[in-house]
């Protein structure tokens, strides 16, 4: 869904991605110590599984992104792990390109690292249907930036492609809808049975 | 063993840097078309499997076609034919099929120089050509227990079937999958700390060192080969690109 391949996007728009995308991975792993990366290896590999599955929607079924989840896990290092995804789905599956990978990067992880401070200001441990109600919101909320980060991307790289931004973020509602039952019910399990994992 | 198999993994990945490089930003379609052709010829070296490269490059193509589809209709431009009264403009036809060539030359180069190297070669690779370390081993560790989920994955999604859960439309589905990925997190955070555990027991202490650390070999003939006719072949594109604007 959020993947640009190469080919599409104006000059200034890929210079732009790419150092935004370096400035917060470089924040990212400043945060990640040797003794947390298992931990956010592991959680990525989680969304990475999540993001291949397909769950079913009316007439046709739609898949994850799950950058708000991942953000809310992950917190900033959501940057650097969404950043491996993304290169290991360009090289394995094609999804992608090389030089729009810091594009990508910034559109699947700012969205992200917004809905983990966000959650973290709602979240309150004691008060279970807040946590859901608080993923939800977050999760989804991602989903719609996202939506519509991809369609500034193309916007900004060319009034021809503004047409086709509009159809994007369309497609991104019936995620975003998915996400936000599908999220609150992931994290308000996490919150249950492990919530050092959130905090 | 393929050539492309035999050259140092540094090679392959800054070959497949600067070719996106050159494709991505030279103007003309010839030059393009010209890149997406050596893109093929370096897919034949690598012998790519025929059909399952097609299959990846279709889905590449899904969320494209929209994009390439609307663009003949949305540059302005000389009329081409017109469909429902819509006029569709040269102009965007032929930047459709730019956008196609440079996707799919872009997509092709990656398969056929980097896609089939294996994660641990493609890592130590990239920590010789500069990049962090912690993002190294972040991106190691992704790929190592990817296969360790997605097992997982299934084994719960089983589980689930064998209580009659069959996926549909609606919340109910949607959340029972959102709490199988719960239970996924809650399991791999303490299979992390497990991990982290066992690490330290050996002593880790942030880096991996590696047997072939210490042969930091320069570029072997092979490598100055290949290096020289990509750079013939990049050279060809941009002339190309420059003759036909």
């Amino acid at each position: 869904m959020a993947h640009i391949p190469d080919g599409v996007l104006s000059n200034p728009v890929l210079v732009a991605g790419g150092i935004l995308a370096v400035a917060g991975v470089a924040r990212g792993l400043r945060e990640l110590e040797p003794v947390r990366v298992p931990k956010v290896a592991m959680l990525s590999a989680v969304m990475f599984v999540a993001s291949l599955i397909h769950l079913p929607a009316g007439p046709a079924s739609v898949h994850l992104l799950l950058n708000g989840m991942a953000g809310m896990v992950l917190g900033w290092a959501a940057f650097p792990a969404l950043l491996a995804a993304l290169l290991l789905q360009a090289v394995m599956f094609g999804f992608g390109g090389l030089l729009v990978l810091g594009v990508n990067t910034v559109n699947m992880a700012l969205p992200a690292v917004l809905a983990g401070l966000l959650f973290r200001r709602l979240w309150r441990p004691d008060q279970p249907r807040r946590t859901a109600l608080a993923a939800a919101l977050c999760s989804g909320g991602a989903v719609l930036l996202t939506g519509l980060m991809v369609a500034g991307s193309l916007a900004l790289s060319g009034r021809e492609f503004e047409a086709a931004a509009r159809l994007v973020v369309l497609t991104h509602l019936p995620v975003m809808a998915v996400e936000a039952v599908f999220a609150s019910a992931a994290i308000g399990l996490l919150a249950k049975v492990k919530p050092e994992a959130l905090a | 063993m393929s050539l492309v198999e035999r050259l140092d993994p540094r090679t392959r990945l800054l070959a497949a840097l600067l070719f996106a490089l050159a494709e991505v930003l030279v103007p003309s379609l010839a030059a393009q078309g010209v890149g997406l052709l050596l893109a093929v010829i370096a897919a034949l070296v690598a012998r790519l499997p025929v059909g399952a490269t097609l299959r990846r490059l279709l889905s590449l193509e899904g969320f494209m076609l929209l994009v390439l589809v609307m663009l003949p209709f949305t540059v302005p431009g000389h009329p081409l034919f017109s469909l429902w009264d819509v006029q569709a403009s040269e102009e965007g036809l032929r930047q459709a099929a730019s956008i196609a060539i440079k996707a799919n030359a872009v997509a092709v180069a990656l398969f056929a120089l980097v896609g089939s190297m294996e994660a641990p070669v493609l890592g130590r690779a990239l920590t010789r050509l500069g990049v962090s370390g912690r993002f190294v081993h972040l991106f190691l560790f992704t790929t190592r227990y990817l296969s360790v989920l997605e097992d997982e994955y299934r084994r719960l999604r089983l589980a689930m079937r064998a209580r009659a859960f069959r996926p549909t439309t609606g919340p109910h589905c949607w959340r029972s999958i959102g709490h199988l990925f719960g239970m996924l997190m809650v399991r791999s955070l303490e299979r992390a700390e497990r991990i982290d555990a066992a690490m330290r027991c050996r002593g880790f202490t942030g880096r991996f060192p590696s047997l072939d650390d210490e042969s930091q070999a320069g570029p072997g003939r092979l490598d100055l080969g290949f290096g020289a006719a990509s750079a013939a072949g990049l050279a060809l594109v941009i002339a190309v690109g420059v003759a036909w604007t």
